[in-house]
């Protein structure tokens, strides 16, 4: 359904996560860790899932697509690239003086639908597009990316809350649940399990999946809404660092930016992933 | 004003269809006509004034005029970041509305009160902030908003001046309305609290003393030309407003003049001095309590004349 599909996803999240290496070394931006988390589910949506066009970004029959961790922009960055939305040289810009590619992910940004980074405002955003949508029985869909650690965030629950009683089937949030915060684990700051029976509790229709499993994201996300009538919420489990491996599960990485050797050595791991 | 507001909503809202209405659970009764009329231009979002908010930039993102409505703070602080990132770093089409601008909401208590509202929302890049003095400005600057397009703010007070309309006047925004003409004194205020400079106004003119009496129902853009006549035509300015004196009515004149290089002879600002409006009463009592009324402003404007006020027994 999409156009210019990007038929190997492995290849394409693999991209993602080379691209966001050198562009956070280069410029000097942080959460890499949190890029390399949901570059695997940034790779499914838009290789395989997303119904947009970057010949027609602004097209009003497109699905949309709210990154809510902002912080992860870098990816999508890096993603919209791949897909010809802008020059895959403009990434090397990234956050750099003068450049559009701010480290929060910016609508400045053809592709890009909303500017993020402050936690906790994509869901709503979201919602208001998915209810635009339902009041005008539009066919699309919209999608939100969020992050665990903005599940914090009252205003995620009140989109939550908002969403299930509008009965918002063309909205789909999906959760990077890697478990690991700014700062800290989850574990030793806010524990959010059980995680699927709060949003199962808010009215969601819930489903799991192994978040860098690209036959399963796949095979899950072709099934939205998983509920006729509820929204749809994927807590996608995924590991904080995927892909490099000194960086995952660490704390360290959320805001560590990857220079010298360790540049080296994270290139090369992933150069070296087929 | 509320009630004027609504009733330009309720008449234009056929014309309007990209119009919708959003209450985070408040308009009891009031709403119900245009409920009724338009029920598919109207959501309770419930009490979640964050949320009511990014749904709005949503919603406007995908080409609706979308309404905000709530009392005092609750559409405007509480979910400043909100209007700040979602709203108007996307340039999108949401009106805010508060009822219950200033000590409206008097012995309901100090979380009621929208006291800073102003100087806070005019710091917004892109944020037209209206004031409205009176029923008829309330009722115009509602059928401006449904014009415009872009983030705005709209401030209704429960009070409201007297209107002082002349025949063919057009409320224009940005441009001050000259209510009364005057050259000993300027009284610039906005909101309904106009009322209170139109009773100076008209008790210092039995003393000979006559007041140029400005409604500034436009706190951002502010129309620094009206304002720089004031200074140079008039013996001083003094602004008033149901407001925090930092960073709002008086603290916009201010920076407009200095900066314009355009000094009054004298400038006061009337406003809450770093207070918090806790004393228990209402509107009209508060003012008082404040020294926001007429009294306090006559006072104001003899000590800055020179005249000793006289003693009433």
């Amino acid at each position: 359904m999409s156009i210019q599909l990007i038929s190997d996803t492995e290849l394409f999240a693999r991209s993602i996560r080379i691209h966001a290496l050198r562009m956070t070394s280069l410029g000097g931006g942080a959460h890499i860790g949190a890029i390399f988390s949901c570059a695997d589910i940034l790779a499914v949506l838009y290789g395989d899932i997303l119904n947009v066009d970057p010949a027609e970004p602004e097209s009003l029959n497109r699905d949309r697509f709210v990154l809510s961790k902002g912080h992860a922009g870098g990816g999508l960055y890096a993603a919209l690239a791949e897909r010809g939305f802008f020059p895959v040289e403009k990434l090397l810009t990234h956050y750099q003086d003068g450049s559009d590619l701010s480290g929060h992910v910016s609508h400045k940004l053809p592709g890009v639908d909303v500017s993020t980074g402050a936690l906790g405002h994509g869901l709503s955003i979201a919602a208001g597009m998915a209810y635009a949508g339902k009041l005008k029985s539009a066919s699309h869909r919209v999608f939100c990316l969020l992050s665990d650690g903005e599940c914090d965030e009252g205003s995620t629950w009140e989109a939550g809350l908002f969403a299930a009683h509008h009965e918002l089937t063309n909205l789909v949030a999906i959760i990077d649940y890697n478990r690991i915060q700014g700062i800290a684990p989850i574990s030793e700051v806010i524990e959010l399990e059980p995680f699927a029976d709060k949003w199962t509790a808010f009215g969601w229709a819930v489903r799991e999946v192994d978040g860098h499993d690209h036959e399963s994201l796949q095979r899950t996300l072709a099934t939205v809404p998983f509920v006729t009538g509820k929204p749809s919420c994927l807590i996608a489990h995924t590991i904080k660092g995927k892909g490099v491996s000194f960086m995952e599960n660490t704390v360290l990485w959320h805001y560590r930016i990857p220079r010298g050797s360790e540049f080296d050595a994270a290139l090369a791991e992933l150069e070296g992933q087929s | 004003m509320r009630d004027a507001f609504l009733s330009v909503l309720t008449e234009l809202a056929p014309q309007h269809p990209e119009v919708l209405l959003l209450s985070g659970d408040l308009g009891f009764a009031v709403l119900n006509e245009y409920i009724a009329r338009f029920p598919l231009q109207f959501l309770n979002v419930g009490v979640a004034e964050q949320n009511m908010s990014g749904l709005a930039a949503g919603l406007a993102m995908e080409g609706y005029k979308v309404f905000t409505y709530s009392i005092g703070n609750f559409p405007t602080l509480r979910c400043l970041e909100q209007i700040r990132n979602d709203i108007c770093y996307h340039d999108a089409d949401v009106k805010i509305v508060c009822v219950g601008g200033g000590m409206s909401y008097g012995a309901v208590g100090f979380s009621h009160h929208a006291t800073e509202d102003l100087a806070i929302l005019r710091t917004l890049p892109g944020m037209l902030v209206l004031s409205p003095c009176d029923l008829w400005e309330a009722a115009e600057a509602a059928r401006y908003l449904l014009s415009h397009r872009g983030p705005a703010y709209l401030r209704l007070d429960k009070s409201a001046a007297p209107i002082n309309v002349r025949d063919g006047e057009i409320f224009t925004p940005g441009k001050i309305r000259t209510v009364r003409e005057g050259s000993d004194v300027t009284l610039a205020a906005t909101g309904g609290i106009l009322g209170e400079a139109l009773l100076a106004a008209d008790s210092l003119a039995e003393r000979g003393i006559f007041c140029r009496v400005l409604s500034v129902h436009t706190i951002k853009p502010l129309d620094t030309d009206t304002l720089a006549a004031a200074a140079s035509e008039t013996g001083g300015i003094i602004s008033v407003e149901e407001h925090a004196v930092d960073g709002g009515l008086g603290g916009a004149i201010a920076e407009s003049l200095m900066e314009a290089g355009d000094f009054p002879s004298f400038f006061v600002r009337m406003g809450l001095r770093n207070t918090f409006s806790y004393v228990v009463g209402s509107q009209t009592y508060l003012r008082t309590v404040y020294s926001l009324d007429a009294a306090s402003i006559v006072r104001t404007v003899f000590a800055k004349l020179g005249i000793v006020a006289e003693v009433h027994g």
